[in-house]
């Protein structure tokens, strides 16, 4: 790894003002940056561990009952944190998917989405759920859509001196739930080869509000907005789900790669489609 | 380079080392602080052989820096055993015959360490699950997870646990 220098600031302030040189780089899980430094992929001379600002490690619910997850914290305090695991399962079991045990203790979902890659895991779950980046920088702070914070794979809305501080993920209307699941071939350990996030609320036995997002089958998350029309007003039954997964099918832009062709990667999306809503219908039905 | 002076919690007492800050905790572990228990396998994340407790957490060694360690508890596999009295980790991958080659033999016994911490009744399932992050080219794992389910009964004083 060639030289470089090192700082911890304790305040999002004296953070920002490190990451206005063009040299500089967010350090927070490590897990892909160190990686890309040892094989001279990335140009960082300086990085900017935010580890320790309060503000980037806390994972709180506001009297909301919205979730604020700082940009530090890593993936395991959010998978093991049971108020996440009832009122957002679908974003807690796309977390406790990413890497091993070795990795959840480091990796951070902001990182994970800072990283762009097309098949990141929460992406699609955080879409599911309506979350925004929130994004402070020397102009001040703003607020981004996470299905707009990735524009190409590798590229984010982040300008220079600019830092992801937290996600903010609304609080889920009554008899709401979602759920996310990806297909790879193997048990565990491995990148999606389609990745499904959905949400859905319930109104009496129908179908009152649905979001639907895909990972890994176009070069940034796709949220399937007819897959959601499709399941609104329905009791979300086998005919609303296989509209759905239709409507999801149509929406994938799959590539064919080293670890699916595009028609595959497509076909699954229909079933992960279907099976995620179910999955968080009846989430939503229990209450969950 | 100016070097770094960072100061943690490591196996228990207070220890002092200079580095670099592109060093990895890996890097400082085995060439500075003469620690080599902790191996190196792949040093990109994979094969969980560079395996140590960071406050309690299980880390890689490979990808933290070692100035990231500053204030922290480090727990390596030479602060497994007691004195001269293994742990019962120890014991048991001897009794099970739970290695080969070895290299990758200190990290499993600090992931299993942190595993037992967290849950100290866990299932082949959850054993077999939590490792994942281990790798092993010799044994086929079996003789691992018995070796773990076994130390876990020991600690606990009861029988292994079946699935």
């Amino acid at each position: 790894m060639h030289e470089i220098r090192y700082s911890a600031p304790h305040s999002l302030d004296d953070a920002l003002g490190l990451l206005a040189a063009d040299d500089a780089r967010v350090l927070a899980g490590g897990t892909d940056l160190l990686i890309q430094l040892r094989a001279g992929l990335n140009p960082a001379r300086h990085l900017v561990d935010v580890k320790r600002i309060a503000e980037l490690a806390t994972l709180s619910f506001d009297d909301g009952g919205a979730l604020h997850l700082g940009a530090a914290v890593p993936c395991w305090r959010l998978a093991d944190d049971e108020r996440v695991r009832h009122v957002f399962p679908g974003l807690a079991e796309a977390t406790a998917l990413i890497g091993s045990t070795q990795i959840q203790s480091r990796a951070t979902i902001a990182g994970n989405l800072c990283n762009g890659s097309p098949a990141a895991d929460t992406t699609p779950a955080l879409v599911a759920l309506g979350a925004v980046c929130v994004v402070q920088g020397p102009g001040g702070r703003r607020d981004v859509p996470v299905q707009q914070f990735v524009v190409a794979p590798g590229r984010t809305v982040l300008a220079r001196g600019e830092l992801l501080v937290e996600l903010r993920i609304p609080a889920p209307a009554a008899r709401s739930s979602d759920a996310y699941q990806r297909f790879i071939p193997r048990n565990e350990m491995d990148i999606a080869v389609v990745g499904v996030g959905a949400s859905v609320t319930l109104d009496a036995a129908r179908c009152s509000a649905a979001r639907v997002a895909l990972g890994a089958v176009g070069p940034t998350v796709i949220v399937a907005d007819a897959a959601a029309r499709a399941l609104v007003g329905s009791a979300l039954d086998d005919a609303a789900l296989a509209r759905a997964a239709e409507a999801a099918m149509a929406a994938a832009q799959p590539i064919s790669d080293m670890r699916a062709p595009a028609d595959y990667r497509r076909e699954i999306t229909g079933v992960l489609v279907r099976r995620v809503v179910a999955e968080a219908a009846r989430r939503a039905q229990r209450g969950a | 380079m100016a070097k770094t002076h960072v100061t943690l919690n490591l196996n228990g007492e207070s220890a002092e080392v200079l580095c670099e800050p592109r060093q990895t905790l890996l890097e400082v572990l085995r060439d500075e602080l003469d620690l080599t228990g902790t191996k190196e396998g792949c040093a990109t994340g994979d094969c969980g052989a560079c395996s140590v407790l960071l406050d309690g957490r299980v880390v890689c060694a490979c990808l933290v820096l070692a100035v990231e360690a500053e204030g922290r508890t480090l727990t390596t596999v030479e602060g497994l055993a007691d004195g001269d009295e293994l742990h019962p980790l120890q014991k048991a991958f001897l009794e099970h015959a739970a290695l080969q080659c070895g290299i990758c033999t200190p990290g499993f016994l600090v992931a299993a360490k942190a595993l037992l911490d967290r849950n100290p009744e866990p299932s082949e399932h959850e054993v077999r699950y939590e490792l994942a992050g281990n790798l092993c080219r010799c044994t086929g794992y079996d003789k691992i997870v018995r070796a773990v389910l076994a130390a876990a009964a020991d600690m606990r004083g009861t029988a292994p646990r079946g699935n």
